[in-house]
C-alpha cells in the first residue's frame, strides 16, 4: 500500500483506475430446453440471483391495449398450474423466495432471488408463472384496479406528467409515444384473452435471456433451466416489428418549450434531444461526454452551475436512454415556480458551451479514473451482477464484455469527445416540458 | 438514474431487520470491533466479494439534538460538511472521491448523521484521511453557507411541498410525538431552515462531531487488522472532545388517539396511514423481536392478514400493510397504511383496518404464523449479507440508537426464541393502547390560487 502525503498533493493526481471487476461467466444450457444461462458463481452469501429478458416489451402492444405488458407484469404471479393466487403468494412468501416481472418499452423482464437451499422450489414456482399462469378473474381485476389507481396518481405527480408528455412529443405516432402502463381507457378494457395473447407473443425461447449469480454449481443450474424454461414455446406467432425511429425535434424555437400548468410550489421540467445508440461506435465517448455533462454528480457541469454556483436546485442531471429503436438524451431539473427560467436558461448555456467548445482534457482524465474505477463498485450484490451480466447479454456484447469494459472507456479520446459534442449536442433540438404554475 | 446526492433519511423505509441467517453459532456479519483511546469506535464488516469497501463514519446527532427553534440544523450541517477545509476546498471532497473511482454521498436521520463512500480498498486511506480532516478541521465560507442553505430550500419544496402526503406525513409526526424532538422534519421546517446561520452550523458541528461521539464503519475487502493502524493513523491525533448531552424528554404526554385530515388538491386518490408508537431496541421495557415478527404477520407482505383480508379477500383496499422501523433510539414507530379501493371509502378502509387488529387482539397468533414470521426475517439474514453497504448500514445505525455489536450478531437467535404470547403482549401493548395518530389524505376540488391546503385536527 502506496504511504500518503497529505491531501495537498493527492487534489493534484490524476490517479490510475483502481479496482477491476473480474467475474467468471460460465454458460450453463438447460439440455431440454436449450435454454442457456451467464452463470457466474459466488459464495459471499448463500443466495441465488436470476435475472431475465424477453425481449420486445410494451412497445409491442396494439395501440388500443396499451397497458397490456404492464397487466402481463403484474399478472404472471398471480396464480399459476394448480395454485391459486393467495396460494402462490403464500408459496413464494413461506419460503422468501423474492419473484417479480416488469414491463419496458423494449423488454419484459423478471428477477428472482432466493436462499441457495430453496432453490429447487424457486425455479419450480419460476417455472409455473411463465408457462402456466392462470390470470383467475379476481387476481386480474384486483391488479387492474391497482394499475388504475397508479395512472390516477400519475397524473397528479408532475416528474410522470413531464417524461410521459416529452415522450408523446418526441415520439409522436410511434409506440414509444405510449406511456407503457396504458391509459386508465385501454386498461379498463383489458381481459384474460388478452393476457393470454401477451403471454404467447412474448414468453418465448427464441426471445429469452437469462443469468444467473451466486451459489450455485453449474450442474446444479443445467437441470433447473429446464424446470424454470422447458414448458415455454420455442416461438411467438408472427407479429409486426417495432419501426427505428428518430425523436422528433422542437418545429420552431417557440415550441422548444411546453408548458404544464399545475398548481405547485417547485416547478419539475423534464427535457431531451436526440441520443445515441447502444450500438453506435460513439457509444463510450457519448457515455463519457454525458458524465462531464451531467451524469457525474458533483462532477458534472450541470451540477456545478445550477447547484453549487447558484443554489437554484437539489438535483439536476442528464443521462443517456438508449432503446432498441431510438436513443435519447435526457435530462431533469427541479426548480423553486419562480426560478425555473434561469435554471433551464443555465443548462441550455452549458448545452451550448460544451457543443462548442467540447470537455477539457483534466474533465476526460477525471471522468475515466471515476467511470473505470466505479464500474467494480456495481459488482457488490448477486442480483446486482446479475442484472449487469443480462445487460451485456441484451446487447450481444459477450460473455467477457464486463472485464473488458473498462478498455472501452479508456480509449475514448478528447478529439472523440470534441467532435461528438461539436456534431451531436444542440441546445435548439433540446425539448423541455415543464410542469408548474405559468410563469408571472 | 438522478444522482442525488446529500440524501435525508425519513423514517420507515429501512425495514430490514438487524437479522442473518445461517447455521448454528454463526455470526450475522462476523463483525469486528474495537475502540481508539480518543473513544472512536471502529466496526469492520468482512465481505471478500470484490476488492472494494464500503467506509462509513456515523456521527451519533441528528435533527432529534438540535437546540429549540433550529429545526433542519443537523441535516444542513450535512451538506455543509462538503464545504472545505484549509487542505480540501469547497465542493472537492466528492470531486477527489470520483477521481479516485470512488462513490460518495451522505445522510441524517433524526439520531444519527453519516457519511460513508464506496471505493477500491486501496483508496480507503485516502477516503479515512478526507473524513478525519473534515472531522477535525472543516470551515465554512459565508457564501457557500447562504448558497447551500437555499440548496436545502429546493431539497425541501422537492420533498415535502410538492408532496402532499409528505405534508400530512409531517403533521402526523407533530401529533404524534407531541413534546419529543421526533416531532420535527428532519429537513426542518421552512421558516426555521431560513433563519439558520453559519454560526449555527460551527457551533452545532463544535458541540457534537467528535471522535468519542463518532464510530467508523468499514464493510468489505478487509480486516481490523488492516483497519485499525489506518483509523489509529488518520483519527488517533484528533483529540476525545466533550459532547453536548443528548436531552431527551423522559416520557411522552399522555396517550391519545388524534386524526388529521388533509384534503389537498393535487391529490388524486385517499390514503390512510397510522402511526403507533413503541418501546425503542434499547429499552427493557420493549420486545423487538416479537415486535419484527407481529409486523411481519400483520402486514409484512402479500400473504399477511392485511393484505389478505382487506386486498385479496375483501376488495376494500388496492394495498394495505403495516411496517415497523425500530431504528429509533428513543422510541420504535409502526405504522399503517393503505388505500382504499373503490367504491369503498376511506372510512371503510379505516373500519377493516381496525377490525383485523381487533381480531387480532381477541383470538392471538398461530404457532405457525410465529413460525412462519422467523423463518422469513431469518431468511432476510442472509439477503443481507449479500449486499455490501448493507452490514455496515445495520451496524451503523445499531450502534448510533444505543443496540451493540453482540446484539446484532444475535439477532437470528434473538428472533428464534420468540413465541406467540411475546407476540400478543407486544400487540396489546402497542396496537392495543390508546397512542396513536391517524392521517386521512383526501383529494380536494381544484382550488382557486390563493387556497392553501386545509388541515384541521
Amino acid at each position: 500500500m502506496k504511504r500518503l502525503i497529505g491531501l495537498a498533493c493527492l487534489l493534484l493526481l490524476a490517479v490510475a483506475a483502481p479496482a477491476r471487476a473480474e467475474v467468471a461467466v460460465t454458460e450453463v444450457r438447460g439440455p431440454e430446453s436449450g435454454v442457456t444461462a451467464w452463470l457466474v458463481e459466488d459464495r459471499t452469501a448463500p443466495v441465488v440471483s436470476l435475472a431475465l429478458a424477453f425481449t420486445g416489451g410494451a412497445a409491442l402492444d396494439p395501440a388500443e391495449k396499451a397497458g397490456r405488458a404492464r397487466l402481463l407484469a403484474g399478472t404472471l404471479d398471480e396464480g399459476a398450474g394448480e395454485l391459486s393466487s393467495p396460494a402462490f403468494r403464500k408459496a413464494l412468501e413461506d419460503d422468501s423466495i423474492e419473484l417479480s416481472f416488469s414491463a419496458r418499452r423494449d423488454e419484459f423482464s423478471g428477477q428472482l432471488k432466493t436462499l441457495a437451499e430453496r432453490r429447487d422450489r424457486a425455479f419450480e414456482l419460476l417455472g409455473l408463472a411463465l408457462s402456466q399462469p392462470r390470470f383467475d378473474a379476481d387476481p386480474v381485476a384486483r391488479v387492474k384496479s391497482q394499475i388504475l389507481a397508479a395512472l390516477e396518481r400519475d397524473a397528479e405527480d408532475p416528474q410522470t406528467l413531464a417524461m410521459r408528455r416529452l415522450m408523446a412529443e418526441l415520439f409522436k405516432g410511434h409506440p414509444y409515444a405510449r406511456p407503457t402502463a396504458g391509459t386508465p381507457e385501454t386498461v379498463a378494457d383489458l381481459n384474460r384473452d388478452d393476457l393470454l395473447a401477451a403471454a404467447r407473443a412474448t414468453l418465448v425461447r427464441d426471445r429469452l435471456l437469462v443469468t444467473v449469480v451466486g451459489a450455485i454449481t453449474p450442474a446444479e443450474l443445467a437441470p433447473l433451466l429446464d424446470v424454470a424454461f422447458a414448458d415455454l414455446p420455442e416461438t411467438a406467432p408472427q407479429q409486426a416489428p417495432v419501426p427505428d425511429t428518430t425523436p422528433r425535434p422542437p418545429a420552431s424555437p417557440e415550441q422548444a418549450t411546453v408548458h404544464i400548468a399545475k398548481d405547485l410550489p417547485q416547478a419539475v421540467a423534464a427535457f431531451a434531444q436526440p441520443g445515441i445508440r447502444r450500438d453506435d461506435p460513439d457509444w463510450y465517448a457519448a457515455y463519457v461526454l454525458n458524465y462531464i455533462l451531467g451524469g457525474g454528480g458533483f462532477s458534472s457541469r450541470l451540477m456545478q452551475t445550477v447547484r453549487v454556483d447558484n443554489g437554484l436546485a437539489y438535483s439536476v442531471y442528464s443521462y443517456l436512454y438508449p432503446f432498441d429503436h431510438a436513443a435519447l438524451w435526457l435530462g431533469g431539473v427541479a426548480t423553486s415556480a419562480d426560478r425555473i427560467d434561469r435554471s433551464l436558461d443555465l443548462i441550455r448555456e452549458e448545452w451550448r458551451k460544451m457543443a462548442e467548445n467540447g470537455p477539457t482534457a483534466t474533465e476526460l482524465a477525471d471522468a475515466k479514473t471515476y467511470l473505470t474505477g466505479a464500474w467494480a463498485l456495481r459488482f457488490t450484490s448477486t442480483d446486482g451482477i446479475a442484472g449487469l451480466l443480462l445487460a451485456a447479454r441484451r446487447e450481444g456484447l459477450g460473455e467477457d464484455y464486463v472485464n473488458r469494459r473498462n478498455d472501452f472507456i479508456e480509449a475514448v479520446t478528447l478529439g472523440d469527445l470534441k467532435r461528438l459534442a461539436a456534431r451531436h449536442l444542440d441546445a435548439d433540438q433540446v425539448l423541455t416540458v415543464v410542469v408548474g404554475p405559468k410563469a408571472q | 438514474m438522478s444522482p442525488l446526492a446529500r440524501r435525508l433519511t425519513l423514517l420507515a423505509l429501512v425495514i430490514l431487520p438487524l437479522a442473518l441467517p445461517s447455521p448454528a453459532r454463526a455470526e450475522v456479519f462476523g463483525a469486528e470491533t474495537a475502540t481508539l483511546k480518543n473513544g472512536l469506535q471502529v466496526v469492520v464488516v468482512p465481505n471478500h466479494r470484490g476488492p472494494v469497501i464500503h467506509h462509513m463514519v456515523w456521527y451519533k446527532v441528528g435533527a432529534a439534538d438540535e437546540p429549540p427553534g433550529k429545526s433542519g440544523l443537523a441535516h444542513l450541517l450535512e451538506h455543509l460538511m462538503f464545504k472545505g477545509t484549509e487542505k480540501v476546498p469547497a465542493g472537492e471532497f466528492s470531486k477527489i472521491v470520483a477521481r479516485n473511482g470512488g462513490r460518495d454521498n451522505a445522510f441524517t436521520g433524526s439520531d444519527y448523521t453519516a457519511y460513508h463512500q464506496t471505493i477500491a480498498r486501496d483508496r480507503l486511506p485516502l477516503v479515512m484521511e478526507l473524513e478525519a480532516d473534515r472531522l477535525a478541521n472543516l470551515r465554512l465560507a459565508e457564501e457557500d453557507f447562504q448558497t447551500e442553505r437555499q440548496v436545502v430550500l429546493e431539497e425541501r419544496l422537492s420533498r415535502v411541498e410538492n408532496e402532499p402526503a409528505a405534508l400530512l406525513a409531517e403533521r402526523l409526526d407533530l401529533a404524534l410525538w407531541v413534546t419529543h424532538p421526533y416531532r420535527n422534519p428532519v429537513i426542518g421546517w421552512e421558516d426555521e431552515i431560513k433563519a439558520l446561520t453559519r454560526t449555527d452550523a460551527l457551533a452545532f458541528h463544535a458541540a457534537h462531531y467528535a471522535p468519542n461521539n463518532a464510530i467508523l464503519v468499514v464493510a468489505g475487502d478487509v480486516t481490523l487488522d488492516e483497519v485499525l493502524p489506518l483509523a489509529e493513523k488518520f483519527f488517533g491525533p484528533i483529540p476525545a472532545a466533550e459532547v453536548a448531552e443528548r436531552t431527551r424528554p423522559e416520557r411522552l404526554p399522555p396517550p391519545a388517539r388524534a386524526t388529521i385530515e388533509m384534503a389537498h388538491p393535487r391529490v388524486a386518490q385517499a390514503s390512510f396511514r397510522r402511526l403507533y408508537p413503541a418501546p425503542a431496541a434499547s429499552d427493557p421495557t420493549g420486545d423487538t423481536p416479537a415486535l419484527e415478527v407481529l409486523g411481519e404477520i400483520l402486514g409484512g407482505g402479500g400473504s399477511s392478514r392485511l393484505y389478505r383480508r382487506l386486498v385479496v379477500d375483501d376488495a376494500v383496499a388496492t394495498t394495505a400493510g403495516l411496517w415497523v422501523d425500530p431504528h429509533g433510539r428513543d422510541y420504535a414507530t409502526v405504522g399503517l397504511y393503505g388505500r382504499p379501493r373503490p367504491p369503498h371509502t376511506l372510512n371503510d378502509l379505516e373500519a377493516a383496518m381496525d377490525a383485523e387488529i381487533s381480531r387480532l387482539l381477541a383470538d392471538g397468533v398461530s404457532a405457525e404464523e410465529v413460525a412462519g414470521a422467523i423463518d422469513k426475517l431469518t431468511a432476510r439474514v442472509a439477503y443481507a449479507r449479500d449486499d455490501l453497504a448493507t452490514g455496515a448500514e445495520v451496524l451503523g445505525r445499531a450502534l448510533a440508537t444505543g443496540s451493540t455489536v453482540a446484539e446484532v450478531e444475535a439477532w437470528p437467535e434473538r428472533i428464534a426464541e420468540v413465541t406467540p404470547q411475546r407476540v400478543m403482549a407486544v400487540a396489546r401493548a402497542v396496537l392495543g393502547g390508546e397512542r396513536a395518530v391517524t392521517g386521512l389524505l383526501r383529494p380536494a376540488a381544484s382550488a382557486p390560487e390563493t387556497s392553501a391546503p386545509e388541515a384541521r385536527q
